[in-house]
């Protein structure tokens, strides 16, 4: 075992780790911990742009920007977050091109921009062009723009390192209200060796994105399993508004593979099999650029009413034919090679099969709008903080509006940051007890043992049927039944998982060791979607629930804090914060 | 064993996908020496699985992996093509192994797997991917400017954007620099994707730092290694004429000019 110390220790190297490092970096002494390579992450994979009213092209503006969110994310954003979000956007851009970014260009050389689905001119009147963009690679440009920073910084990088566990110096669930409770480090496993690692430091940042892998369908990468929520959850933190998943509406029909929005904000169509563009039917007003929630919703209804396309009419078509080649190659490049690609599909002639796949956690580890964890209602964890799409602010609330993912991670990393050297540097080194390792320690030895043992479940396997039932039940469109039949085998994969056997004895690379432990961060993060799916008896943003399909602000306006106690799942309420726009009904 | 391109019975229900059995011969390492090998050990196995047609080489590791052999080893991400985690030599071409489609490799005989070559082996499909990362540091690639840092955006026009745009594409997935024969047997040599890093910004507008560069590029590690095999520019699984980047910042080094 080999012991480090550091002021600020960040977990994860994606737009939001690695944004909070270029600003923790110069102030503190800070290490970067991933699990993956830094430009490997998932945020290179967001194509579409990231929202800033920077009115280059049309009258725009922060509070436009900032209704949008509140109304997108169905009145269930926190408001003075959102406000911050959108006021702290323009700047965010604006850091971007200074550090090089290659953003698009109007013919004056500015930033260009486009329009992007739930992005309006004064409150709804009509879609306006805010996402400010990189061809169809907004995200590759950004993780290479912030790894090129980073290098140029000398940020000091841990590559496959695995962090498992967090040290705190208390409990923070028996703590009492108010009792200071810090952070004094992490425990990873380092996948080269297979050795394990403390880290000592005063300040922690969790930026270890998404846990798209509970599903089936997803545009999320394989290694997006929820590690850092699963080891918040773990630790006795809670997770927050986990109910709320996002399910991008044109995923490759099969495969998951995102499509941006992009080509809807280019002038792309959604049709069903009778050729019927169907979103004029459900958003009159703005149509196929409506927000990603009601978009799904509606394509699953086609589907289900008997208007798919394709042999099994079982997806639909996104329609690119009627825009002309040179436009599809200078904007939406990427998405199109995907298409030929994996389907075999010409989009210049020819529709694409598109369904929704599970695309984002609106939910996560709660956090304030300094970045700083909570682990209740109101009390924060001294020198931990959480940012990007593995924490909560809220300011997605019930569905994150397309392009305010990127900005999300680039305004709450660099805030999460500054935080958290600015209090290492004030904080006294924290004592790592002696058995800090230990939980790390058990559970990769016990993994070990299982090589050549009497188990007989394979991860595989598990993992498989908790993806297959969560895109069966857990879905689009849920029920209490839904959720009942989703509940129960989950509390028997869980029981299975205890029976699993690995096959790779080495030290060294052992990803199927690796894979072991990521399906237990599923498993349980599973549990929690579908725990507040359960809870929330109401219908809003991602979250659709037949049996009740109505919004209900009376007894719902709040957001879930789910608990993990030893005989399961608790759910708690947490006030919503309102500051100027009362919730109204939702119509585009 | 030979594999066959035989459909199967589903593919008689309307909207199935065919499958056929596939047979992937990969060339391993074991850095341990388990199961009686010695450390170091380097071996081919041959694995068959069922495919559908739809799947990629990524696919059938996976398939590998999670059901006949689970210490099969390889990096693997997004898999779609955006992240560069898996680039491989499958039938002695660099690819990425979510981009390749097993349909298109001509299923019926056994397809051939190998960890990109020059980098040092770590295990199995695993290289060391920190000498071709030490390159691209080296190439200083960050935007250089000088004077004050204005208040809104530096202007640049989409003629000027467009001069360095195959160039921004690269997600440093090694395939390039690893189908190199030069890299392949000259330590020294930067390898292509450094130079496609340099030649992003140095033929971006904005950039200042353009001579710093390629002064680093001029170096006898640098750009004149360059035998134009074009091995690079094939392999490139984002299409970027990498030689044609290449040969770029060869004029602007004799010309003087960017």
């Amino acid at each position: 075992m080999t012991e480090h110390e550091y002021d600020v220790v960040i977990v994860g190297a994606g737009g939001a780790g690695m944004r909070a490092a270029l600003e923790s970096s110069q102030r503190a002494r800070t290490a970067v911990l991933t699990k993956l390579y830094p430009t490997r992450s998932h945020t290179g994979a967001a194509q579409g742009g990231m929202a800033a009213a920077l009115a280059n092209v049309e009258d725009d503006n922060a509070e436009w920007h900032t209704f949008d969110t509140i109304k997108g994310g169905d009145y269930l954003v926190d408001q003075d977050a959102a406000e911050i979000l959108c006021n702290e956007a323009i700047d965010a851009v604006l850091d971007l091109e200074k550090m090089g970014l290659p953003f698009n260009r109007t013919t004056a050389g500015k930033v260009d921009q486009r329009r992007f689905g739930g992005h309006t001119r004064n409150h709804g009147e009509a879609a306006v062009r805010r996402a400010c963009y990189a061809a169809d690679r907004t995200g590759h440009m950004i993780l290479q723009t912030l790894y090129q920073q980073c290098i140029k910084q000398n940020v000091e990088f841990y590559n496959e390192f695995y962090v498992l566990d967090m040290i705190l110096d208390g409990d923070p669930q028996t703590a009492a209200d108010g009792e200071e409770i810090s952070v004094a480090g992490v425990v990873a496993y380092e996948l080269s060796t297979g050795q394990i690692h403390t880290f000592r430091a005063k300040s922690v940042v969790f930026a270890t994105g998404g846990a798209g892998k509970v599903f089936k369908t997803t545009s999320n990468a394989h290694t997006l399993t929820g590690d850092g929520m699963g080891i918040a959850l773990r630790a006795g933190l809670p997770l927050e508004d986990m109910e709320f998943f996002q399910f991008h509406p044109t995923g490759l029909a099969g495969l998951g593979i995102l499509l941006s929005e992009a080509a809807r904000g280019e002038g792309g169509i959604l049709r069903n099999s009778e050729g019927e563009r169907f979103m004029e039917r459900y958003a009159p007003t703005i149509k196929d650029l409506a927000p990603r929630d009601m978009v799904a919703r509606a394509m699953a209804n086609e589907v289900r009413e008997g208007r798919g396309a394709g042999p099994n009419k079982d997806y639909v078509l996104l329609d690119l034919t009627h825009l002309e080649p040179k436009h599809i190659d200078e904007k939406l490049p990427d998405i199109t090679e995907f298409a030929r690609t994996y389907l075999g599909v010409e989009p210049y002639t020819e529709p694409v099969p598109v369904f929704p796949t599970a695309h984002y956690a609106m939910g996560g580890i709660p956090t304030n709008v300094n970045a700083e964890v909570l682990r209740n209602n109101t009390d924060v964890v001294k020198g931990l903080y959480a940012a990007g799409e593995c924490a909560c602010v809220s300011v997605h609330g019930a569905n994150r509006l397309g392009t305010n993912s990127l900005l999300d991670i680039n305004v709450f990393g660099k805030r999460a940051g500054i935080a958290a050297a600015e209090y290492a540097l004030t904080a006294t080194a924290p004592e790592l007890p002696a058995d800090a390792p230990a939980f790390v320690t058990a559970l990769v030895a016990k993994l070990r043992e299982t090589v050549g043992g009497e188990g007989t479940e394979r991860v595989a396997q598990i993992r498989k049927e908790l993806q297959e039932t969560m895109d069966m039940n857990v879905q689009v469109f849920r029920t209490e039944e839904s959720l009942a039949e989703a509940a129960a085998l989950v509390t028997q994969l869980k029981e299975r998982y205890t029976s699993i056997a690995i096959h790779d004895r080495g030290q060294r690379f052992n990803t199927d060791l690796l894979e072991a432990v990521e399906l237990g961060f599923l498993l349980e993060l599973a549990e929690v979607v579908i725990a507040g799916a359960a809870g929330r008896k109401e219908s809003r943003g991602g979250h659709y629930r037949e049996d009740f399909p109505t919004r209900d602000d009376e007894n719902y306006l709040h957001h879930t804090m789910a608990y993990a106690r030893p005989d399961g799942i608790d759910l708690q309420w947490k006030p919503v914060v309102i500051t100027k726009y009362q919730p109204m009904e939702r119509k585009y | 064993m030979t594999a066959t391109a035989e459909k199967t019975d589903s593919t008689s229900e309307v909207g199935a996908v065919p499958t056929f059995t596939v047979t992937l011969r990969i060339l391993r390492h074991d850095p341990e020496g388990l199961d009686g090998r010695e450390a170091g050990a380097e071996y081919w196995e041959e694995f068959t699985v069922e495919a559908f047609a739809t799947d990629r080489v990524l696919d059938a590791l996976h398939t590998i992996k999670w059901e006949q052999d689970g210490s099969l080893a390889f990096r693997r991400s997004c898999a779609h093509g955006v992240c560069g985690s898996d680039a491989m030599r499958i039938n002695a071409k660099n690819r990425l192994a979510c981009k390749t489609l097993l349909k298109d490799l001509n299923p019926s005989r056994p397809i051939t797997v190998e960890p990109i070559k020059g980098l040092p082996v770590e295990k199995d499909l695993i290289v060391d991917m920190e000498p071709f990362f030490a390159s691209y540091r080296e190439i200083m690639p960050f935007l250089m400017t000088t004077g004050p840092t204005p208040e809104r955006e530096r202007l640049q026009s989409p003629e000027e954007r467009a001069r360095f745009d195959d160039t921004t594409k690269c997600i440093m997935c090694a395939a390039c620099t690893t189908a190199c024969p030069v890299f392949w047997t000259d330590g020294q040599y930067f390898g292509p994707q450094a130079i496609v890093g340099a030649h992003r910004f140095i033929f971006d507008s904005r950039d200042e730092g353009e001579w710093d560069r390629l002064e680093v590029l001029n170096d006898k590690a640098g750009v004149w290694k360059c035998r134009t095999a074009f091995n690079c520019t094939e392999a490139c699984p984002r299409g970027i004429e990498v030689t044609k980047a290449i040969s770029e910042v060869k004029k602007a080094l004799t010309s003087g000019e960017v």
